[in-house]
């Protein structure tokens, strides 16, 4: 990406960023990034990123941040904006950080209608450790732990999380999954989402995003899997009350 | 006595919690120092619930004790679980009613939140008779105290531990009838201002329990 | 703001409100709390109080969430603190391991019951190892064990104040006794005695980058190579033990030429205090020792007391040999005379026991 690209709230220093050929939580920090600028929040706003290959964007941008454990951003930035509610508190996270370890703290914020946005990267696969089935694992997907595809019957059906967060969330939360494949649209979703926060509520984006490392995919296969098969079974879609 | 060790006992239920507190408080308005603790956990659930008070004029040490100088069984089954506590320089107060004070089940789950006594007619439906007075040889002195049958007969069958309190502040000295009352009121004020019947009522409960023991004393209640 | 404490007032409270009113004069703005036993009055007095004088609480989906939601708050410059027991000190050791990479003065009340698992909720000494080294590091942790419901009300204020200072996650142990006991106290207000504020500031925020007492702009706790965390360490080793003389503290009852040192910390620290006090005034020749911190662990006084003592101690606890464990580490190179133990672990100990268990 140029300079000139960037959006302003990008911290240069960190840049080119860590992740690899093809991921794609560029594209999604991208997207927050612009979100950001356009409501120019940068000079409020505090970043927690999870474990897992998020903890990349630990310093990321140009506001503060920080870089907590494997599926506990989400209480962090809990404790850190009632403790200051003039920040605007972004917590990103994997699938496995928000739909498996974190789960439970995913959950109880949503109930609690907790003002922070929540972005959730899935990729399908526990990256970072190396390709291991997560709960977005799609059926018949092969990881290190599902060699021989993901069985449904031994494993279950795969997490739709902003539909499953719907069932809990204050009417007036917003919840959105997007995509890498449409960063202006995800960018859109992400701006909703901070809105909601600074109304004071809950909101949480969901992106579909990219991992040729650990799908083992070419440049055009990595993108119809993006497109093609995660599409079909995630739908890209605002889920409002 | 320069200091008291005391053990209060009965069932859940009978208010031996608040019996001991309030004995504890007495003696911290009046200046020394003092330490309440309950046994807490599944026994204060229905089993036997017990607390254990110091009262002294030094600093006080361990929390719980293995001999105690006081000993009071509010139930039958008190009687028992507080023999290891007895020994030769033990005074023990005992309730010697015909009436058995009710034994609730720990599996009664439903039944286990509440601190004052259990039901009158509960208690009558367990009633049992007594083989006699409480024999100990090890023990200093033992001291009978009908007080829930005193209490049924005279003023309230929920206020038969506050006879029994009224005995203890005889016995151990260090308070007074005086001192227990105000932490009573301190303890119960909005029971009290509910109900000023129940304050007349458990200050006669304590000044005739009081009289048990020390005989009979001309104060206006 | 209406003061948390008129002077010098003579009280009489369960160690669970005690606590509850330290926070409160120590200046502790939030508490993130999860329901167990002993220590639930903590969370109910404070959630009664907090309104009143404008504190937070929010009582979170599990232990963890309450850690990791504190040092949220603590990042942000913001007093926050919890309480917990038991297996919930086992959830508490993940956040608190983040708190000692980060160095964020997290304050946590841990009121011990039995262990292991679930076990009993009514007391035990059984979470000293536990507290002092449970996370997946060095136990880069202050840890005071306190003894009486003063202590727990000026330890529980002090806590706070060197969590800020030091910038080590600080918890005060103590234990179901002490939670659910009532004895008299005087409650203070700090500043009355002439303490400050508790120094808190942000952490992480957008003035400077590193060092300096600034907030930082970006904070992690995971690091590419081993030099790299070495470094890290290498540091936060050395503020521990440059910190150690300041923090450590300890009672010592005796003189030189006794026979047997008695050790005990906490609510056992009574027991054996009494005891040995009774047995002195019968002209035996006993010492005893009280570590109030048991991380860092006042070791030179240890050394100097065994060495009023004939080298010989008598360790007694509530665990089996937790307590122990820090003693024999900290009893120096040479060779004790003695070394007499009387564990019970998860049981309270008397004074009666103790005399009985010490032999001249």
């Amino acid at each position: 990406m140029s300079e000139r690209s960037m959006p302003r709230c990008w911290n240069r220093e960190s840049k080119p960023h860590r992740f690899c050929p093809g991921c794609g939580h560029g594209l999604v920090l991208k997207a927050l990034g612009m979100a950001i600028d356009e409501l120019d929040l940068a000079g409020r706003t505090v970043f927690a990123c999870d474990i897992g290959c998020s903890l990349l964007a630990w310093d990321f941008f140009t506001f503060p941040s920080l870089q907590t454990h494997h599926g506990r951003t989400t209480p962090v930035m809990v404790g850190l904006k009632r403790a200051d509610p003039d920040q605007i508190a972004v917590a990103y996270m994997g699938d496995g950080g928000g739909y498996a370890i974190g789960l439970q703290h995913l959950i109880s914020a949503a109930l609690r209608d907790d003002p922070i946005t929540v972005i959730l990267v899935n990729n399908t696969v526990y990256a970072m450790t190396g390709g291991q089935m997560a709960p977005t694992t799609l059926p018949g997907q092969k990881t290190e732990t599902s060699p021989f595809g993901r069985d449904v019957d031994a494993t279950g059906i795969p997490v739709k999380g902003p539909e499953m967060l719907k069932a809990v969330v204050h009417p007036e939360a917003y919840l959105a999954r997007g995509t890498v494949a449409q960063v202006l649209k995800l960018k859109k979703a992400i701006q909703k989402g901070l809105e909601a926060q600074m109304a004071g509520h809950f909101s949480f984006i969901e992106a579909l995003s990219t991992c040729p490392t650990n799908w083992r995919t070419s440049a055009s296969a990595t993108w119809a899997f993006l497109e093609k098969e995660m599409g079909d079974y995630y739908k890209v879609a605002e889920l409002m009350h | 006595m320069h200091s008291w060790k005391v053990v209060v006992a009965g069932e859940g239920g009978q208010g031996v919690q608040a019996l001991a507190e309030s004995l504890a408080l007495a003696a911290f308005r009046g200046g020394f120092e003092a330490l309440y603790i309950p046994n807490f956990g599944i026994e204060q659930r229905g089993g036997v619930s017990l607390a254990m008070v110091q009262i002294s004029p030094k600093a006080i040490g361990a929390p719980k004790f293995l001999l105690a100088d006081l000993v009071v069984a509010l139930s039958a089954r008190s009687i028992s679980r507080t023999r290891q506590y007895r020994g030769a320089n033990t005074i023990f107060i005992y309730d010697s009613s015909l009436v058995k004070a009710p034994e609730i089940s720990d599996e009664v789950v439903g039944l286990q939140a509440y601190d004052t006594i259990a039901p009158e007619a509960f208690a009558e439906r367990t009633a049992y008779h007594e083989e006699g007075p409480v024999k100990e040889l090890r023990i200093a002195r033992s001291i009978a105290i009908p007080a829930a049958d005193m209490a049924r007969r005279e003023l309230h069958p929920r206020v038969f531990n506050m006879i029994i309190l009224g005995a203890i502040v005889a016995v151990v000295k260090m308070v007074t009838l005086e001192q227990v009352k105000e932490a009573l009121a301190e303890k119960l004020e909005r029971r009290f201002k509910a109900d000023p019947q129940l304050r007349e009522l458990n200050f006669r409960a304590l000044q005739l329990g009081y009289e048990q023991v020390a005989g009979p004393v001309h104060t206006a209640v | 703001m209406p003061q948390t404490a008129r002077s010098e007032q003579r009280s009489f409270m369960t160690g669970n409100e005690v606590v509850a009113r330290a926070a409160l004069a120590a200046g502790a703005e939030y508490m993130f709390g999860y329901p167990i036993t002993p220590q639930n009055e903590i969370m109910h007095y404070w959630r009664r109080l907090a309104p009143r004088y404008q504190r937070g609480f929010l009582q979170t989906e599990d232990e963890l969430s309450a850690g990791f939601a504190c040092l949220g708050a603590v990042l942000r410059g913001k007093i926050a603190f919890s309480a917990t027991a038991g297996p919930g000190t086992v959830l508490f050791q993940e956040p608190l391991s983040m708190a000692e990479m980060m160095r964020l003065p997290v304050v946590v009340i841990v009121q011990q019951r039995g262990g292991p698992s679930t076990a009993t909720v009514i007391y035990s000494q059984q979470e000293v190892t536990l507290t002092c080294f449970g996370g997946n590091g060095e136990g880069l942790r202050l840890v005071y064990s306190t003894s009486s419901h003063q202590e727990l009300y000026d330890y529980t204020i002090k806590a706070f104040h060197q969590a800020w200072r030091y910038r080590f996650p600080t918890f005060v142990l103590g234990d179901g006794y002490q939670a659910k006991m009532r004895e008299a106290l005087f409650l203070y207000n700090p500043e009355d005695r002439g303490m400050g504020a508790v120094p808190a500031r942000p952490l992480l925020g957008h003035k400077g980058s590193n060092g300096n007492g600034e907030p930082q702009l970006h904070l992690r706790n995971a690091f590419s190579v081993e030099e790299e965390l070495a470094e890290i360490l290498r540091k936060h080793l050395a503020d521990f033990d440059e910190a150690a003389p300041y923090l450590e503290e300890h009672e010592f009852i005796g003189e030189p030429g006794a026979n047997l040192l008695v050790v005990a910390h906490g609510i056992v620290g009574r027991a054996a205090r009494e005891a040995v006090e009774e047995l002195r005034r019968e002209g035996k020749k006993v010492n005893f020792f009280r570590p109030l911190t048991l991380r860092p662990f006042p070791e030179k006084a240890l050394q100097q007391a065994l060495a009023n003592s004939n080298r010989s101690m008598l360790v007694v606890e509530s665990a089996q040999g937790q307590l122990g464990s820090l003693c024999r580490l900290a009893s120096g190179h040479e060779a004790l005379q003695r070394f007499d133990t009387f564990y019970r672990p998860g049981v309270g100990i008397t004074t009666e026991e103790i005399r009985e268990a010490v032999t001249l």
